[in-house]
């Protein structure tokens, strides 16, 4: 198999399967595009001799845009908030589209599965919900027992689950011993059918206290699960922290109540938010992201804080020169450190806002400080800095240049950042493979490099090519023609 | 505009019919002129069913999309709210009936809950003092709607978006309620399945229901000889793999780099104007994105859009050829008769000619896409891990990615792809990832990255073995060789890689699953197979040569290059089976991911 990146392995590039993709060849399958696109070019014009407004749509499209329900609602819609008036307003023309066979089918979905009795509310627990219109329910196709019964008290829990999924009347009351009212919610559980489990559950939340009600859905998975759908949907976010504890799901608990923290709007309220979340009992990982979550914040504050009054003191030029977008407050973490490296640079490691600080305090690692920082130094042309990030010496002082990261990655950076050509070809001249190192250099132009390395090379014939690249007369080129007529060097050809 | 429902080796269209009756049904029960009040999403799904003309015959007069605050003016009799069971919906339509102004324009309220009525909502609009002012609430039974002629789609309407979609990843039994459900009025319409097969847990429990429900009406069966012969149940994350992978066929990158919804793309407009109106420079220039329907209907779309991305060029040419030979008749028509003839196949050209131009277009735009180096890199990032390559190391085009803050979708596919080719991260690998990823776009993502594991979809190593090795050589999942213009595998699809979810649809067809017990142990839930009574008589004698048909249930999703690999197994000469596919949504790896994060909306970048 191929390895990214990796030059040497001519096969990568010439396997037919990573090649799927490329287009390349000049008899790809893709310049017949344009072929298609010629032939539909010079059938236009004959075209549109014959049917000036050819509509796309009203043709091939099987009419479906116009006359359409969304496209219908949009009509009406626009048509009265254009007149404001809606009483007179006539409706959009409609193009009917030809209607269907009608002999296709002779069904509906509901004469399939409609309940006998057409009245009677799904709702109640005796309270009934009023209205006792027409209404379809779900499957019924055989006549259960049930409905020979004249007494609810003669239900039993799988009639009286039947009977809610078929919308009739049904009651819960009766179900009065807890065991009673446990054999209700496992033959709801048993139907599937979470309309009913749901109503069930409301049932044994009003008439259960909540400590049996949790103890008895532990054991209940599927009951359980619709419980605490049915909490978050009416938003009793305190019962379902309860809900949790005592079920010893702690963790689900503690990332529930973190989650509330978007809702707050207000930094400082959400920052005291974020504290008060710090004490919940998270995973070991979940503790350490929400801790450096309310730290961040916390700086945040106090740099925006800072920041802004310094901005509209006008005291430092940095705020004047690149007046600042957006306040930081909220910003990820790394975002953060780019904006300590933009406005921040070279601050002692003491102050909350400095990159050094930063860094440490939230354990960033080398390669991201290094890629935020180049990012942040670059943007703003401060090639000294740039070279310091990667200077290092050795104990006998000599300096040299290191990076984490390959210095290809550091090239492609710089260059985004519209590096000239003597600060990019510094960094092209580290890219250790000769190979990238060429190419990063023909891409970018460093004339130098490539002049060098084919130097270094010896491969005079390699020179001779790339003379015939560049200007005649320029510098480059004398370079080029001074090194070729140098007789001290042994080209290998 | 239904027509191509019925092509198929299924009559889908009469599942249409039954929905557009149980419409009609409706809106006659509200008599009078009626004003339809619409929760947008559902605008979508129903124009699949049905056109403003049909709700026109039924004196519909006027459409709202339902907002807060007052109704506007209409003069009907009847407002009925279109809506999903949504509690948020609920306080809207309070509200729209409390401020109704009942002095000066008495009207009759309804509801339709669409796809089915909820309790909760009923007892919010009691709370709020309202449920007294409907005079129907009902309930519009929208289980499977027909996309095409071999696709049904349930469009995930049963989903609540508060709802941690651990549905079908773990269980949620509504969902595989209303699945069931489906399935029952599928065999009320088109007879018995006499066999299921199944692989995972949902499956199983789908299954359960559906048998159990079959039980209850027993003595009502619907005296229909069946259509299908087996149907295949499958859970997603019985293969979490495929969504993952970028999809390579003509509409799967379609729904990639533009997302289809409801079986319609909207597209940048530069293309079509300039296609449009050549030489008047400058005129009009559209800015709303070009809205375009693919279906089957469209004759060239269904050519292609199940080819491999690399062929459509062709097919495209081809095209181009023999149209522009058509047109080139006109010159040797010489009689009357000749012209007449060849005028009177003018519309069916133009409409030939004019779907060429959009798809010409279309694929120039994903073709910029696909030719970028961005799109390459993480093709061969994803070829990489599939092929089981460093799949136990940081990746370091994620690594860049997240330096570069790429989306983060982006990067989640990425890195939960990697995962599930591991089997699961080795623990400071997993921690090192999220460490980059919360720090990059926010602490806050930690939500999601808790979504993921629940849904394994990342998760750390538990042991030693890595057994996606084994299940990609046995089930022969990477093809060295796939042929993208003439294929003869379905890993064409994702240009190498065989869809497992496929395979094992594939495998079952032929030899069968005795075969690969082995893997299928190693892949998560039960596998089974039951049997559905057919009543006497019904029984059905296939023909020699007949081919079987078989429903393929996705249960959590399927994606666009799923169904070309599906139906290429169908179009296979000696296949022996047409595949008929029906899912809860049609997803791709993007909207996968994003259904599984918290607040998905709140994180556009």
């Amino acid at each position: 198999m191929m390895i990214r990146g990796k030059p040497d392995e001519d096969d990568y590039w010439n396997s037919s399967k990573f090649k799927a993709f490329t287009f390349d060849d000049e008899d790809d399958d893709f310049t017949r595009l344009k072929e298609s696109k010629r032939a539909v070019n010079s059938i236009r014009s004959l075209v549109e001799e014959e049917d000036e407004e050819d509509d796309v749509e009203k043709v091939s499209w099987s009419g479906e845009p116009v006359g359409s329900i969304s496209w219908s609602v949009k009509e009406t819609e626009s048509s009265i908030r254009s007149t404001g008036e809606v009483r007179d307003q006539s409706f959009p023309k409609i193009h009917t589209a030809p209607s269907l066979p009608k002999n296709s089918s002779g069904y509906s979905l509901s004469s399939l599965f409609k309940g006998k009795a057409k009245t009677g509310s799904f709702q109640s627990f005796s309270e009934s919900f009023g209205d006792p219109s027409i209404r379809n329910y779900a499957p019924e196709l055989r006549k259960p027992k049930s409905e020979y019964k004249d007494y609810v008290s003669d239900w039993t829990p799988e009639e009286t689950v039947k009977r809610m999924q078929q919308g009739k009347v049904y009651s819960l009351e009766k179900f009065r011993s807890l065991q009673d009212k446990l054999l209700l919610l496992d033959e709801a559980v048993n139907a599937h059918d979470g309309n009913v489990i749901t109503a069930v559950l409301i049932y044994l939340k009003k008439s259960l206290s909540k400590e049996i009600l949790f103890r008895e859905l532990i054991t209940r998975e599927i009951a359980l699960r619709h419980y605490i759908h049915y909490l978050k949907e009416i938003g009793e976010q305190k019962l379902l922290v309860e809900l949790f504890k005592s079920m010893d799901r702690t963790e689900d608990m503690a990332l529930m109540q973190y989650r509330d923290h978007l809702n707050v709007r207000d930094e400082n309220k959400k920052r005291d938010f974020l504290k008060n979340c710090l004490s919940f009992p998270f995973s070991p990982d979940d503790a350490t992201h929400v801790q450096d979550h309310y730290t961040l914040l916390e700086r945040q504050i106090i740099i925006e804080a800072n920041d802004k009054q310094v901005e509209s003191s006008g005291q430092a030029d940095i705020f004047k020169k690149y007046p600042r977008k957006a306040s930081i407050l909220n910003m990820p973490i790394i975002t953060t450190l780019y904006y300590s490296c933009f406005y921040h640079y070279g601050e002692s490691d003491g102050t909350f806002s400095s990159p050094a600080n930063i860094r440490k305090t939230f354990r960033i690692s080398d390669k991201q400080f290094l890629l935020t920082c180049l990012g942040a130094r670059a943007k703003l042309k401060a090639w000294f800095d740039v070279d310091a990030l990667f200077t290092t010496k050795n104990w006998l002082g000599y300096t040299k240049k290191r990076s984490p990261i390959g210095f290809h990655r550091i090239v492609d950076i710089l260059q985004k950042n519209n590096a000239p050509v003597q600060v990019l070809q510094d960094y092209v001249n580290l890219v250790e493979d000769v190979e990238q190192k060429i190419s990063l250099a023909q891409k970018y132009k460093c004339h130098d490099v490539i002049i060098n390395t084919y130097r270094d090379l010896k491969d005079r014939q390699q020179l001779i090519v790339y003379r015939g690249k560049v200007e005649r007369g320029s510098s480059e080129y004398r370079k080029i023609e001074e090194i070729l007529s140098n007789s001290q060097l042994r080209w290998k050809n | 505009m239904s027509a191509h429902l019925s092509y198929g080796r299924v009559n889908l269209n009469i599942l249409r019919e039954a929905a557009r009756k149980e419409l009609r049904e409706f809106l006659d029960k509200c008599g009078g002129s009626k004003a339809i009040v619409w929760d947008e999403y559902l605008t979508g799904p129903f124009g699949l069913i049905a056109q403003y003309s049909l709700l026109k015959e039924h004196e519909v007069e006027k459409m709202f999309t339902l907002k807060g605050g007052r109704l506007p003016a209409a003069d009907v009799k009847n407002i009925i709210f279109f809506v999903r069971p949504r509690l948020e919906l609920m306080d809207i339509i309070a509200e729209n009936v409390i401020s109704e102004d009942k002095m000066h324009s008495p009207r009759d309220f309804h509801i339709l809950f669409v796809p089915r009525r909820s309790m909760l909502c009923e007892q919010r609009l009691k709370e709020q003092g309202v449920l007294g002012s409907f005079i129907n609430i009902d309930e519009y039974i929208l289980d499977l709607i027909p996309y095409d002629g071999d696709l049904l789609s349930m469009e995930d309407m049963h989903i609540d978006t508060t709802h941690i979609p651990e549905c079908y990843l773990e269980s949620d039994q509504t969902s595989l309620y209303h699945t069931a459900k489906g399935l029952m009025t599928l065999q009320a319409l088109y007879g018995t399945i006499p066999q299921i097969f199944g692989k995972g847990e949902c499956a199983r429990h789908v299954a359960n229901m559906m048998l159990r429900m079959k039980r209850e009406f027993a003595g009502s069966q619907t005296q229909i000889l069946p259509v299908f012969d087996s149907l295949l149940l499958l859970d997603r994350n019985v293969d979490l793999l495929t969504p993952l992978a970028t999809q390579l066929t003509y509409e799967g990158l379609i729904d990639e780099v533009y997302g289809i919804t409801n079986g319609y793309v909207k597209l940048p407009p530069e293309k079509f104007s300039a296609q449009k109106k050549q030489g008047e420079a400058g005129k009009d220039l559209p800015t709303e994105p070009k809205k375009m329907q693919l279906n089957s209907a469209e004759e060239l779309y269904a050519e292609i859009r199940d080819k491999n991305f690399n062929g459509v060029g062709a097919a495209l040419s081809k095209k181009a050829k023999i149209i522009s030979a058509a047109f080139e008749e006109r010159h040797s028509a010489k009689t009357v008769g000749e012209i007449k003839q060849f005028v009177s196949q003018l519309p069916h050209m133009q409409a030939a000619r004019s779907s060429l131009a959009n798809h010409t277009s279309i694929a120039e735009l994903i073709k910029d896409i696909t030719t970028s180096e961005a799109f390459f890199d993480n093709l061969t990032v994803e070829q990489e891990f599939m092929t089981g390559v460093d799949t136990d190391k940081v990746n370091t085009y994620i690594e860049d990615c997240i330096a570069q803050k790429d989306p983060l979708i982006k990067i989640l596919r990425l890195v939960c792809m990697q995962s599930v080719c591991n089997n699961g991260l080795k623990q400071k690998l997993l921690d090192y990832y999220k460490r980059e990823i919360l720090q990059t776009y926010g602490y806050e993502h930690m939500l999601t990255l808790n979504n993921l594991e629940k849904t394994g979809l990342l998760k750390p190593q538990t042991s030693t073995r890595n057994n996606y090795p084994t299940i990609r050589k046995t089930l022969k999942l990477w093809m060295e060789d796939a042929n993208e213009q003439n294929p003869n595998d379905i890993s064409y699809v994702y240009s190498g890689y065989a869809p497992l979810s496929i395979r094992l649809t594939q495998v079952l067809a032929r030899p069968g699953w005795r075969s690969i017990e082995e893997v299928l142990k190693m892949l998560p839930g039960p596998h089974f197979e039951e049997r559905q009574q057919l009543p006497a008589g019904l029984h059905k004698k296939r023909q020699q040569g007949e081919n079987r048909t078989t429903l393929v249930f996705f249960l959590g999703g399927v994606t666009y290059a799923e169904i070309a690999a599906l139906r290429f197994l169908s179009q296979m000469e000696d296949g022996g089976t047409e595949y008929i596919i029906a899912t809860t949504k049609l997803i791709n790896g993007t909207s996968w991911i994003k259904s599984l994060m918290d607040r998905p909306e709140a994180q556009a970048s």
